[in-house]
């Protein structure tokens, strides 16, 4: 009972945020930025089903995401050119629906295997897509793509979508809807025999379920989540391009989940917020944010295997030891240096970057012409590393201390 | 016709050899660790790459020497305090770690290199026709990517099977701990491997380079390629990826010269069909436009009815 109640109040909790971040971020740029991030997340969240809970690594989930776009953005046409004559409310779950028809058909040879053999069919599956759009013009638009007008439906209690707020909110109730099935589609018998296939597909098999029809509906389920992303996409933006269904934009949602952490339902929402954040604010001050990302990227793979997510639940036994406090000063002793020596070496690639400016950090002139710069930027480095290094162990040591098993052992939840 | 047909199966074999050098180093390193390396194709960048700023000082020919030596250990490290750590995580892990170098490759490529084209030239030594045939013209330095292609293949394939070396590598293929409890270093060896493959996919850079064009997106135009011939000759076979390699060039390059279409096939069978139908893309689809698409297509059907490649013996 408790449990239910703290589960209802972690809802609550997510619904009042979507519904009150505009309230305290109200301006365009705010609110454009909470609707990429609320297309993000339903993908993300779709992407998890996949390969967080399924064990299935695709390199092509954009072609339902793709899909379920353009086929929104056609809808919109339809309604423009009043052929037919709904609310664009319901676009999302046509586009969803898009993305169920093309993952049933897919999904029916390619989750014979997990591992390497679905890995290449996704790829080629993808790769395949998005050459093929680029042929067949009058359906994909060719590299100008296909635009759209989302006004001309009938409005919906008197709100007719001209403005992003509007879109905004109806993106939420998506979202909000969107996560929560996908939510308790893990909780379904389908849904916890996906995370016994990913884990032990023989075994599986041996209670007598069928791997690979475990997987085909893990798969169809995350691609109809994956079209419901594309249709939000099509109806935010207006437009939609090659772009939507090729292989940088199946590279990306990978992005998001494994930063976010895969096998926990939260990660790919954080994955996709701080992607999504990392985008549009850092490429306001840098050009060199996908170099940023994809040191992070590969810095999460070697030492966060599992993600931010996966980072916070980590301190879960520390936490319900009450030895969390123990850790706080170790992780300054350490995070202050390694935090210097990052932004350091963020702050040579900018300077190396520039050509002849020089930057103002901290009300400091940086010239990237004169040697002293780089000495001074080098012995920072090199110091706060050395630091970090030797500040290291007293970590590990309080780490071992506050995870040291003193009372009864965790109850499994 | 004949001139034609003779020219696309020569380009086609240029093609696919090189193709060859790519993935006789991929699938070498699948064999090993059975992980499949998606920064292979950023490595062959970097080969052009640092083959290119060598050239400007030392020429063309030590570029050759040098870049691949490079690449060469840069995939080692890559192994070494990469791979190996992942290792343990799982093979999704090891996967999803390659896909991050490979981004992080081609950022770093346009960090140091920049975002426009590089002009790097094949030497001056092999700036002349080999042969004319029917008036046109084939280059000594398409025929000295042959030389190299068939060498690399002939000599990777005679220390595999009849060196010393090669037999240990082989067995530490298929029996590990074996190997190492014979008193051999099978991490060494991995490491080793990697850093051959890694190297000939920096040669395979620096011979296409300057035909190919040497700019940020040359990885991803062969990446996907080089996968999808290293699944269809059957994961971990060497022959098997010569074939595939073949085949996919010459596929290409007949597509691309023919100028057969869906409209040509109609016409053989009778059929009229109007210009405005909605369907008329399908309709006026040529060969040479679905080219780009036809290695995936095969892909999928090989996947699909024979998942271990056409000469694979693993099922995995």
């Amino acid at each position: 009972m408790k449990k239910f109640l703290t589960k209802s109040f972690a809802w609550f909790g997510y619904l009042a945020v979507l519904l009150l971040l505009p309230q305290f971020f109200d301006s365009i740029l705010a609110v454009s930025l909470f609707n990429q991030m609320a297309i993000a997340i339903v993908f993300a969240l779709s992407y998890n089903m996949l390969l967080g809970q399924g064990g299935m690594l695709s390199f092509g989930h954009a072609v339902y995401f793709g899909l379920g776009g353009f086929l929104a953005v056609h809808a919109l046409l339809l309604i423009e050119f009043e052929t037919v004559y709904f609310s664009i409310v319901y676009i999302p779950l046509l586009a969803g629906l898009v993305g169920l028809l093309a993952a049933l058909f897919i999904g029916s040879f390619s989750t014979r295997k997990a591992g390497t053999v679905f890995a290449m069919i996704s790829l080629g599956i993808g790769e395949l897509l998005a050459a093929s759009s680029l042929i067949f013009v009058s359906f994909f638009g060719g590299e100008a793509g296909v635009s759209g007008d989302r006004t001309y439906g009938p409005p919906l209690f008197g709100v007719e979508f001209f403005q992003g707020i509007e879109i905004y909110y109806l993106a939420a109730a998506w979202v909000f809807v969107a996560t929560l099935f996908m939510y308790l589609f893990t909780q379904t018998p389908a849904g916890r025999m996906a995370n016994a296939v990913r884990d032990n597909p023989e075994r599986a098999e041996f209670i007598g379920y069928s791997a690979r029809r475990v997987r085909y509906i893990s798969f169809c389920a995350s691609g109809f989540f994956a079209g419901i992303a594309g249709g939000l996409y099509a109806l935010n933006y207006e437009f939609v391009t090659e772009e939507t269904l090729n292989a940088v934009t199946s590279g990306r949602v990978l992005l998001m989940a494994y930063i976010g952490g895969l096998g926990y339902f939260i990660g790919p929402i954080l994955g996709a917020v701080i992607l999504t954040l990392m985008n549009s604010l850092l490429s306001n001050y840098t050009d060199l944010w996908m170099l940023y990302l994809g040191i992070l990227f590969l810095l999460t793979v070697l030492f966060l295997p599992k993600g931010f997510a996966g980072f916070i639940m980590m301190h879960r036994v520390a936490w319900l030891q009450r030895r969390i406090g123990k850790l706080v000063l170790p992780y300054l002793a350490t995070g202050i240096p390694a935090m210097l020596f990052m932004a350091t070496c963020v702050l040579m690639l900018e300077l190396s970057h520039l050509e002849d400016e020089s930057l103002s950090v901290l009300s400091i002139d940086l010239s990237a012409s004169s040697p002293f710069t780089w000495i001074g930027l080098l012995l920072i480095a090199t110091i706060s590393m050395l630091v970090t290094r030797r500040t290291l162990p007293a970590l590990r040591e309080a780490w071992e201390f506050a995870n040291h098993m003193t009372d009864e052992p965790e109850s499994k939840s | 016709m004949f001139e034609i047909l003779v020219f696309a199966t020569l380009n086609g074999l240029v093609t696919g050899l090189l193709l060859f050098m790519l993935a006789s180093g991929l699938t070498l390193i699948f064999s090993m660790m059975g992980v499949l390396n998606f920064a292979h194709a950023s490595l062959y960048m970097l080969g052009a790459y640092f083959a290119y700023s060598i050239s400007l000082y030392l020429g063309f020919w030590l570029g050759l020497l040098i870049a691949p030596l490079l690449v060469g250990v840069l995939g080692a490290l890559i192994e070494r305090y990469g791979l190996r750590r992942v290792h343990q995580h799982g093979h999704v892990a090891e996967l999803v770690f390659t896909f991050g170098l490979a981004f992080l490759i081609d950022e770093a490529v346009q960090f140091f290199w920049g975002p426009d084209t590089k002009n790097y030239q094949s030497p001056d030594v092999l700036d002349f026709p080999l042969f004319t045939l029917f008036g046109q013209e084939f280059s000594a330095y398409r025929g000295f990517m042959i030389g190299i292609s068939v060498l690399i293949f002939i000599g990777l394939y005679r220390l595999l099977t009849r060196s010393r070396v090669g037999i240990i590598i082989q067995a530490a293929i298929t029996h590990p701990h074996t190997v190492a409890n014979l008193g051999h270093n099978v991490p060494l060896i991995f490491m080793a491997v990697f850093g051959v493959g890694s190297a000939l996919a920096g040669v395979a850079g620096v011979i296409a380079g300057p035909v190919l064009t040497t700019f940020p997106g040359m990885a991803a135009v062969l990446g996907s390629i080089v996968f999808v011939i290293v699944v269809i000759g059957g994961l971990g076979s060497l022959a098997g990826a010569l074939i595939a390699s073949l085949l996919i060039g010459l596929l290409q390059s007949y597509a691309i010269a023919s100028n057969l279409g869906v409209a040509d096939l109609l016409n053989l069978l009778g059929l009229e069909f109007s210009r405005d139908h909605p369907l008329t893309d399908l309709w006026t689809l040529t060969l040479p436009q679905i080219a780009p698409i036809l290695p995936y297509l095969l892909l999928i059907l090989v996947l699909i009815f024979r998942p271990t490649g056409l000469l694979g013996n693993r099922e995995q």
